[in-house]
C-alpha cells in the first residue's frame, strides 16, 4: 500500500513535465503574441531611442533569433527557476513572486481550512436534522452567503470587526514596527489572517455546507447506516463517523477546484485587506503592463494549483480504501 | 412452555404518508424460545422486514411510529426503554443481518474497525482485545485467514465472506436474539446453504433465538422450527414446521408454497397466486386476501376474519380453514 502510494506520487509528478512544459509554452506564445517586444518598450520608456539602438537590444536579449531557438533558451532558463527580469522594478521576477508567495500560501491554507471544516460541520448538522428550524436556518443562510459579493463582505467585515468593534485589525499581515518575533508573531500574523480568510473562504463554506448537507442526506440512505444503527451506535457517533467520511469525497473534489479559484479570488481580498501577496503583486502587474511578472506569476500559479490537485488525489486514496492509485 | 426469549404481543406500525396513515403491521403476536428458529414469511410489503425493524425501535420516526403492543426480550420491555437504553439493547442483546452484505458493511472502514465498533460499545474492550476478538470471531464464522482479512475492507472479500462478516459482527456480543432479514437472497445458491449452516450451527452453539425472515420457503422447510405467515402487515398462519408443510390451512400459505392441489379431485387450482399485494391506501373489504382467493365467498368480502387457534402455537386468519376443521 504505501510502496504504491509512493509509486503513485513518483509518476504524477513525471506527468508534470509535460503540463509544465505546456504552459511554459502557453506563457512563451503569450509573451509573443502582444504587439512590440521587451525591446520597443524599453526603447520607447528611453523616449528617444534609435532604431539601430532597439536592434541592438534585440540582440543582446536574442529577441532576433529564431522563435523555437527562444524557446528552447526560456525553457532552459526555467529549468533554473529563471523566470527574466521585472523591467518595471528591475528585479528578478522569482525574487518578486518568492517574496509574496507565503502570504498568499497562508492565506490560502487558512480559506481551505475554515471553508471545508465550517463548511462539513454545518452540513452535517443540518442534515442530522433535516426539515427542522437548525436545517432551515443553515440552509437559508449558506444561500445568502453564497449571494454575496466577497469584496463587499470583506468591506462589511471590516466596518463591523475593525470599525465598530474594534477587535481586529482592518489590513495588513503583521502590525507595523511592533517587531514581534517567535509565538507573538505567529500570533499577530494569526490575528491579521482572520478577516482576509473568512472573507475568502465563506463564499465556499456555504457551497460545502450545501454539498455537505445533499451528500449526507445520501448516505444515510444506505444500508450500512441501518447496520451502524442496530449495532447500537448513537446518531451523533454515526453521523460524525460512518456517515461522514462517506459524504466527504464530493467536498474534497471541490477543494481541489476551489484552490483554483482561491488565487484568483485572492487578489481582490488581498486587494481590500492590504495582505502583502501574489494578488497584490498580480495588481501591481496589471496596472502597470509589468508583463514578464505577470507571466511569472501565471507559471507559479500553475504549478501550485497542479501541486494541490495532487494532495487532493491522495487525499481521495485515504479518504477511501476502494479507490486504489495505478 | 418456559419463558420465551422473545415475547411480542399485539405489536401494531404505522406510517403516516402524505396518502393518509399506513398500517404496516397489525396487530403481530409471536413468540421465539432458546434455540428456537422461527420464520417469518410472506412476499415484499407484508411487513416482515418493519416488524423486525419495529423489535429494535428502528422504524424511522416519522414518519414511522410503534403505535401499540408489547415486545419483551427475557422479560423486559423494550419499548418503553428510553433511547440510550434501546441503544445498549442493539447490537448486544439483539442482532440483526440484512439482505445484500454489499451494502450493509460501511466500504471506508476495516474489518477490524468494524467488529470492534461493536466490542468498545458493549464490552469496553482495548484496541489489542478487540483485534485478537474480532481474529477469533472471523475464525468462528469461518473465515480463511483471519489475521488477514480482518485488516482488509468490505470490498476486498466475496459477497458470502461479507455475509460471514455480518455474522461475526453480530455475534460478537453473544446476543439472545439474531434477527436475519432475508441473510441469503443476495448470495449465490452454494454459498446460501453454507452461510444457514453456519446461523443454525451457531444458534445451536450460543442458545440463541434466531427470527428468520425469508420468502424462501426452501429456507423454511430446512432450517425453521416454527413459521409465522404475514400477509399485508397481518399473521395469517403460524404452526410448526410439519404443520406448516403437512397440514397448512391458510389458502395464501398453499398459494406461497405453489402447491399443486388444495383438496383431492380439485386439480390443479393454485400454481401461483394471481394477482399482487393490495396497495396499502387501497385496503380491500373483508379480508384482505379475498381478491386473489381462489375460495373466497361472500362473508370474505364483508367480514374480516379473525385469527383462530387451534393448538397452542397453532393459528389461522381464515373462515373457510376454521370450518373445515372444526
Amino acid at each position: 500500500m504505501r510502496k504504491a502510494t509512493g509509486v503513485f506520487i513518483l509518476r504524477r509528478m513525471l506527468q508534470l513535465i509535460p503540463v509544465v512544459i505546456a504552459i511554459a509554452a502557453l506563457n512563451f506564445l503569450l509573451l509573443h503574441m502582444t504587439p512590440g517586444d521587451a525591446a520597443d518598450i524599453l526603447a520607447g520608456q528611453m523616449g528617444h531611442a534609435t532604431v539601430e539602438f532597439t536592434q541592438q537590444l534585440r540582440q543582446e536579449f536574442g529577441l532576433d533569433r529564431p522563435l523555437y531557438e527562444q524557446f528552447a533558451i526560456y525553457l532552459g532558463k526555467l529549468l533554473t527557476f529563471d523566470l527574466g527580469m521585472s523591467h518595471i522594478q528591475q528585479t528578478p521576477v522569482i525574487e518578486l513572486i518568492l517574496g509574496r508567495l507565503p502570504a498568499t500560501l497562508i492565506l490560502m491554507v487558512a480559506a481551505i481550512t475554515i471553508s471545508v471544516v465550517l463548511g462539513v460541520i454545518l452540513g452535517v448538522s443540518a442534515a442530522r436534522r433535516q426539515g427542522t428550524i437548525t436545517d432551515n436556518l443553515i440552509s437559508v443562510t449558506a444561500l445568502i452567503v453564497y449571494a454575496t459579493p466577497a469584496f463587499w463582505l470583506g468591506l462589511m467585515l471590516i466596518v463591523l470587526f475593525s470599525i465598530i468593534l474594534d477587535i481586529l485589525p482592518s489590513g495588513g499581515m503583521m502590525q507595523v514596527g511592533a517587531g514581534l518575533t517567535g509565538i507573538d508573531h505567529v500570533l499577530d500574523v494569526a490575528r491579521h489572517l482572520i478577516l482576509p480568510a473568512t472573507t475568502l473562504g465563506l463564499f465556499y463554506v456555504a457551497i460545502y455546507t450545501r454539498l455537505m448537507r445533499a451528500s449526507m442526506l445520501e448516505v444515510y440512505g444506505l444500508d450500512f447506516i441501518v447496520t451502524a444503527r442496530a449495532k447500537g451506535l448513537s446518531e451523533g457517533q454515526i453521523a460524525w463517523t460512518h456517515a461522514m467520511r462517506n459524504a466527504l469525497l464530493p467536498v474534497i473534489t471541490l477543494a481541489g477546484v476551489q484552490i483554483g479559484h482561491l488565487l484568483g479570488g485572492s487578489i481582490l481580498i488581498e486587494t481590500v485587506f492590504g495582505w502583502p501577496g501574489l494578488g497584490r503583486l498580480v495588481f501591481d502587474a496589471l496596472l502597470q503592463r509589468d508583463l514578464n511578472l505577470l507571466l511569472g506569476i501565471l507559471f507559479i500559479s500553475s504549478v501550485v494549483v497542479i501541486l494541490a490537485n495532487l494532495v487532493v488525489d491522495l487525499l481521495y486514496g485515504l479518504l477511501d480504501p476502494r479507490i486504489v492509485h495505478k | 412452555m418456559s419463558q420465551p426469549v422473545l415475547d411480542v404481543q399485539g405489536l401494531s406500525v404505522n406510517f403516516r404518508t402524505s396518502h393518509g396513515v399506513v398500517n404496516a403491521v397489525e396487530d403481530l403476536s409471536f413468540q421465539i424460545g432458546e434455540g428456537e428458529t422461527v420464520a417469518i414469511v410472506g412476499e415484499s410489503g407484508s411487513g416482515k422486514s418493519t416488524a423486525a425493524l419495529a423489535l429494535l425501535r428502528l422504524i424511522p420516526d416519522p414518519p414511522g411510529k410503534i403505535v401499540s403492543g408489547s415486545v419483551r426480550l427475557d422479560g423486559t420491555e423494550l419499548l418503553t426503554l428510553s433511547e440510550s437504553e434501546i441503544r445498549h439493547i442493539r447490537g448486544f442483546k439483539i442482532a440483526m443481518i440484512f439482505q445484500d452484505p454489499m451494502m450493509a458493511l460501511n466500504p471506508v472502514y476495516t474489518i477490524e474497525r468494524q467488529i470492534g465498533e461493536v466490542l468498545q460499545l458493549h464490552l469496553g474492550m482495548s484496541r489489542r482485545e478487540r483485534l485478537l476478538e474480532a481474529i477469533e470471531l472471523l475464525r468462528l464464522v469461518g473465515v480463511p485467514a483471519p489475521e488477514e482479512r480482518v485488516q482488509q475492507y468490505p470490498h476486498n472479500l466475496s459477497g458470502g465472506m461479507r455475509q460471514r462478516v455480518m455474522i461475526a459482527m453480530a455475534l460478537a456480543c453473544r446476543p439472545r436474539l439474531l434477527i436475519a432479514d432475508e441473510p441469503t437472497t443476495a448470495l449465490d445458491v452454494t454459498v446460501q446453504a453454507q452461510v444457514l449452516d453456519l446461523i443454525q450451527g451457531l444458534k445451536d452453539k450460543f442458545g440463541m433465538a434466531v427470527m428468520l425472515i425469508t420468502h424462501d420457503l426452501g429456507i423454511v422447510a430446512e432450517t425453521a422450527d416454527r413459521v409465522v405467515v404475514m400477509y399485508t402487515g397481518r399473521k395469517v398462519e403460524e404452526g410448526s414446521v410439519t404443520e406448516i408443510f403437512d397440514d397448512l390451512r391458510h389458502p395464501y400459505t398453499r398459494g406461497l408454497l405453489g402447491a399443486a392441489k388444495w383438496e383431492e379431485g380439485d386439480g390443479d387450482m393454485l400454481r401461483e397466486i394471481p394477482g399482487t399485494v393490495p396497495s396499502p391506501f387501497d385496503m380491500p373489504t373483508g379480508c384482505s386476501f379475498q381478491p386473489r382467493c381462489p375460495l373466497a365467498e361472500a362473508r370474505c368480502l364483508s367480514d374480516r376474519p379473525g385469527l383462530e387457534t387451534f393448538a397452542p402455537g397453532r393459528e389461522v386468519r381464515c373462515f373457510i380453514a376454521g370450518e373445515a376443521r372444526s
